[in-house]
């Protein structure tokens, strides 16, 4: 056993024939993080021992009592509680910090058997969209390691794109999963809201966070969410999903109909995105479905509705990390509002703080109408706009990004076009729908992103719409194309 | 243009201090998203709803049954400072 | 902060301002806060408990930790439309918590989850009465859930207060517990009405079986608004009493802060608003300037929750379920008792003391024996030993059985006291202490006879005054033939025995 398998349905084939044995295929892993994760700088924790100890534990067991998963490696992003395990959201202000309980979804990987490598690197809170707000270190992009992997999930694409894990957890606010797999040419999957538990999930903005998949292949991404989805007694706004996911098998498009949101193909587009993404509708049309532009004028409003209710919400959120119970506390503080003062000015970065001040403002007193009113109306605007969509066509699709990864340090400089970053995502969070960024090919050697959008609860069709394009299009996924040396 | 008064109140309720230049810089920045989010102002949406989830859900309730408590050392392992099983703050007044 | 409704129809009744204000016509409102007495938070499921070590009684979601979710409580919503519904509040019928953002170190999230907007209840009112029977009424703004902040032990310093101490120690066991907050129209117009008022709240939320009600533990507090004004003028400018722990000190702690209001108007001083606390002890009150952004909340409807749907089936059946409230109990049981509405209300001021008496009254058939002894004995004893009447010794059967004793003529009024002692003493029921200690009463004429006899003979002078007309030598005898039989002499067939002996 000398190459790394790279799906997890791979990992998972060669468990059952006995070919490899846990602890095998989790050091095969922890020895590749080893030697790649300095150049790429996806990890913020790497768990040896916990990691070892676990595939020991599978290793352990007769074969015939193992669950279908059990062995598999996994690696999560930092704002997912793991008990014990320090999980820091990528900020000075968690440093240290150790939940005393497990999420959700990690409960449920950990039932199911998963080995954990460890905690991937973030922008701080999930706020940016090039994990170069990390208040740690930034992540590169394994196909070019001057180039941000995107974000906030930065590290858990990066992760998976590297081959330092076969697939990871990523959560999504307003793109933080399929714009950093787009930008890393790795599928990354947002469910419904609703369908994965938020509970153990660091809030950023709670009524559009979710947990999703970024896996290297659409398969793995079916049965990662089936592995996480469900509705959970401690998140009052869980549902689950209406049935199980099967794995996709789908080879052809027959009788879909696709709308492309023209809205998004305006000249903040870049050619070769463009190209690619044309490319991608030949594809669609060869394997019998139908694409149609449609207009969605209110998602153009999208933007600005986020940067109004995202930050509204992260500032109370955020309003807990205090210093008083737990994380980092500003030392020697001569009274109580000094060292409220201190230790969120010094543990939080400038992002987090920027957008601390963006929600306090907008909620505070005589504002709140005028903004966080306007902007949840606008919400209804986009719902409305997408339903009336979906009443003509099956799916959307549009670019994830309107550009390829970046330059580290291109845009750090001006936040309004770091926020464009997500003009295509953003909108589908708003509406609470389901959204997949799929490898739809090159542009001047770095990937570009598919995304697909279904009406709520519609993860099935979106991953079988999702499969058979994948095979029709066979974008070179892997091996990372950029040899990382330490 | 929003004012520094009014940045050096919101610094304020949200518990943040900053220096002169960070100041003028978060000014600036605040200013800027601010206008831009101010679009919105300019949409009539009346009699649209306000949407608070994109999903609707309703009447999630919990039964009044008992779950375990973390123990007092569970509770207070990640308090920077701990005296007696209760959190440490520094003076109030 | 108030929702927008309109103003309840029992506000507003006019009532004079009282002599000692010099003209000016008080204005209080209260917001009460009721800690409910259901088993687990509102919004995790921590007991809810008091006096555990500190920390114990806390889970990550009541410590606030990172990405924990609140559930609500479903008892506590009922409990909550129990005290709305009771209050005649309109049930909101799509209710919504909002979060309410302030930094203070018993509030682990940083923001406390309550109402706003879409409170559970708004427009109700209360009546009351004062003691002299003068009936009033107040409207009910809103009432609405919350959770309750931990709980801070401020150390060093001399007083264990706030001010001067070192540093302070935050306890979160009580954080998380269910609140409701009743918020009144600003109609109380007294100090007193403002007691007679709370009186009836508590007395009807005790009845309601949601709350222990414990102004002491902290289970109901009460914070007022007041302010004066010239009689048709517009209302002043109101300060804040805050955490007002007793029936006693909220009245006193109205009356001195009323006594200060009137005292800098009159003076030409203008009233700030103000967050004023009320010191037991020296009878004064000291105000605390509220600071500009103080009161700068943000609310923001809370997205980790759901709305909370109420129908009219919903609403119908928890109405169905509620008790008996005090008003109509205190009417019921004065009318079938032959009780006076003074007596009455003492004993329905409390709902199992209410139970308790109804079910002496079932068993005797006599009220007014009923109502004097609950009233008198078992009340003094319960007071004594500061205990509630669930914990009495003795229970409504056995006093009950006492009381048939006392009828049949078995015990003498005086007798059936010692032996309502012995039985609070020994937890035995009447029949038996009555039996084991021969404290039967002496109704044997024949016996009894032959002592009065003997004791008129050995005291020929006293039985010359007696004939004489001095009436009064009758008591110098009835105390002879008591103390000769020990007080178990039937005093009615005494008395008659007696002057039969005299007179002859």
């Amino acid at each position: 056993m000398d190459a790394l398998p790279l799906t997890a349905n791979g990992c998972r084939d060669l468990l059952a024939a006995g070919e490899v044995s846990a602890t095998e295929l989790a050091t095969l892993y922890l020895d590749r993080i080893e030697s790649v994760d300095d150049a790429v700088g996806s990890f913020l924790l790497v768990d040896r021992k916990g990691a070892l100890a676990q595939a020991a534990a599978v290793d352990a067991k007769p074969a015939g009592e193992r669950l279908p998963w059990e062995g598999v490696p996994i690696a999560l992003k930092d704002l997912l509680c793991v008990k014990g395990l320090e999980t820091t959201c990528a900020s000075r202000i968690l440093k240290g910090y150790r939940p005393p309980y497990d999420a959700t979804v990690v409960a449920k990987l950990r039932a199911a058997g998963l080995v954990f490598l460890g905690k991937l690197n973030m922008d701080e809170f999930a706020m940016g969209s090039s994990t170069e707000n990390s208040g740690y270190h930034v992540t590169r992009n394994p196909w070019d390691l001057e180039r941000v992997p995107g974000g906030s999930s930065g590290g858990s694409a990066a992760c998976v794109a590297a081959a330092e894990a076969p697939w990871t957890l990523g959560s999504d606010t307003g793109g933080s999963i399929r714009q950093p797999a787009a930008l890393c040419g790795v599928v990354g999957l947002k469910p419904t809201y609703g369908a994965v538990s938020r509970y153990g999930l660091i809030a950023f903005a709670s009524s559009l966070d979710q947990i999703g998949p970024l896996t290297r292949d659409v398969r793995d991404s079916a049965a990662l969410l089936s592995l996480i989805a469900g509705r959970d007694p401690m998140d009052s706004t869980s549902l689950g999903l209406p049935a199980p996911i099967s794995l996709p098998d789908r080879t052809d498009l027959a009788g879909l109909r696709f709308g492309i949101i023209g809205e998004y193909l305006g000249e903040s587009c870049e050619p070769g995105v463009r190209e690619v993404f044309d490319h991608a509708v030949a594809a669609i049309h060869a394997l019998g479905g139908v694409c149609e532009e449609v207009s969605l004028p209110s998602v153009e409003k999208g933007l600005a509705a986020y940067y109004i209710i995202a930050p509204a919400e992260a500032s109370s959120n955020l309003a807990r990390f205090d210093g008083a119970r737990y994380g980092r506390r500003a030392a020697d503080a001569d009274d109580l509002l000094e060292m409220y003062n201190r230790t969120r000015s010094e543990g939080f970065g400038e992002e987090v703080k920027r957008r601390i001040m963006i929600g306090t403002y907008v909620l505070s007193a005589g504002y709140y109408d005028a903004y966080y009113g306007q902007a949840q109306r606008t919400r209804t605007l986009i719902i409305d706009d997408f339903r009336r969509a979906f009443e003509n066509v099956d799916f959307l699709i549009s670019p994830t990004s309107p550009t390829v990864a970046f330059k580290i340090g291109e845009r750090t400089e001006d936040p309004l076009s770091m926020y464009l970053s997500d003009l295509c995502t953003i909108p589908v969070n708003l509406a609470g729908l389901p959204g997949i960024s799929i490898p739809a090919g090159h542009s001047g050697g770095l990937p570009v992103g598919l995304q697909i959008i279904g009406p709520h609860f519609s993860e099935q069709g979106l991953l079988d719409a999702s499969y058979a394009l994948e095979q029709r299009l066979a974008v070179r996924t892997s091996p990372p194309p950029v040899e990382v040396t330490r | 243009m929003i004012r520094r008064e009014e940045v050096e109140h919101i610094a304020r309720l949200a518990r943040l201090t900053f220096d002169e230049a960070e100041l003028g810089r978060f000014q600036h920045d605040l200013s800027q998203i601010i206008d831009y989010v101010q679009t919105l102002a300019e949409l009539d949406l009346t009699g649209l709803a306000p949407t608070a989830h994109a999903v609707e859900v309703k009447n999630v309730l919990r039964a009044d049954e008992p779950r375990p408590c973390l123990s007092q050392k569970e509770a207070t392992a990640n308090g920077p400072l701990v005296e007696e099983g209760q959190f440490v703050v520094p003076r109030i007044g | 902060m108030t929702a927008d409704v309109s103003r309840s129809a029992g506000q507003g009744r006019a009532v004079s301002a009282p002599p000692d204000s010099q003209g000016w016509e008080i204005v209080i409102g209260l917001e009460i806060h009721v800690q409910l007495s259901t088993r687990t938070k509102m919004f995790c499921g921590c007991p809810v408990t008091f006096g555990e070590p500190p920390n114990t009684q806390v889970c990550p979601i009541c410590l606030g930790h990172p990405g924990t979710l609140p559930v609500t409580n479903e008892r506590a919503v009922e409990y909550a439309m129990r005290i709305a519904l009771a209050l005649d509040c309109s049930i909101t019928r799509e209710t919504i918590f909002h979060r309410k953002n302030y930094f203070y170190p018993d509030l682990p999230k940083g923001y406390q989850i309550s109402q706003f907007d879409l409170p559970l209840g708004v427009v109700g009112h209360l009546d009351a009465e004062l003691e002299d029977g003068s009936g009033f009424s107040v409207g009910i703004t809103r009432v609405h859930m919350e959770e309750d902040a931990g709980k801070l032990v401020h150390s060093g310093g001399a007083t264990g207060r706030i001010q001067g101490a070192d540093y302070s120690l935050a306890d979160f066991n009580r954080g998380g517990t269910p609140l409701v907050e009743i918020v009144t129209e600003p109609d109380i117009r007294t100090p007193e009405q403002a007691r007679a008022f709370l009186v009836e709240l508590k007395s009807l939320i005790e009845h309601l079986d949601v709350s222990d009600v414990n102004m002491e533990e902290g289970s109901l507090r009460c914070d007022a608004n007041v302010s004066i004004r010239r009689p048709g003028e517009a209302l002043g400018v109101k300060t804040e009493l805050k955490n007002m722990n007793s029936f006693r000190f909220l009245q006193r702690g109205l009356e001195a802060e009323i006594e200060r209001q009137v005292a800098a108007l009159e003076d030409g001083e203008t009233i700030h608003q103000a967050t004023v606390h009320f010191d037991p002890t020296t009878g004064r009150v000291s105000t605390l300037r509220s600071k500009e952004e103080a009161h700068d909340y943000r609310y923001f409807p809370e997205p980790d929750l759901v709305p909370i749907v109420l129908d009219e089936d919903r609403i119908e059946r928890v109405r169905a379920s509620l008790p008996e409230l005090p008003a109509a109990r205190r009417a019921r049981v004065a009318d079938a008792y032959g009780l006076s509405p003074y007596d009455a209300a003492v004993l329905c001021a409390n709902r199992v003391l209410g139970d308790y008496f109804e079910r002496v009254a079932a068993l005797t058939g006599d009220g007014k024996l009923s109502a004097n002894w609950v009233m008198g004995e078992l009340s003094a004893y319960l007071n004594a030993g500061g205990l509630p009447v669930s914990e009495s010794a003795v229970t409504p059967e056995r006093l009950a059985g006492l009381l048939a004793l006392l009828n049949d003529g078995t015990l003498s009024g005086k007798l059936a006291k010692e032996v309502f002692q012995i039985m609070v003493e020994t937890g035995a029921d009447a029949g038996a202490v009555v039996a084991e200690r021969g404290m039967g009463q002496i109704s044997d004429a024949g016996e009894l006879e032959a002592l009065v006899g003997a004791i008129v003979a050995a005291n020929p002078g006293p039985a010359a005054e007696f004939r004489q007309g001095h009436d009064r030598v009758l008591g110098f005898f009835v105390g002879q033939v008591m103390k000769q039989t020990k007080g178990q002499a039937n005093p009615k067939l005494t008395n008659e025995l007696l002057r039969k002996h005299l007179a002859g």
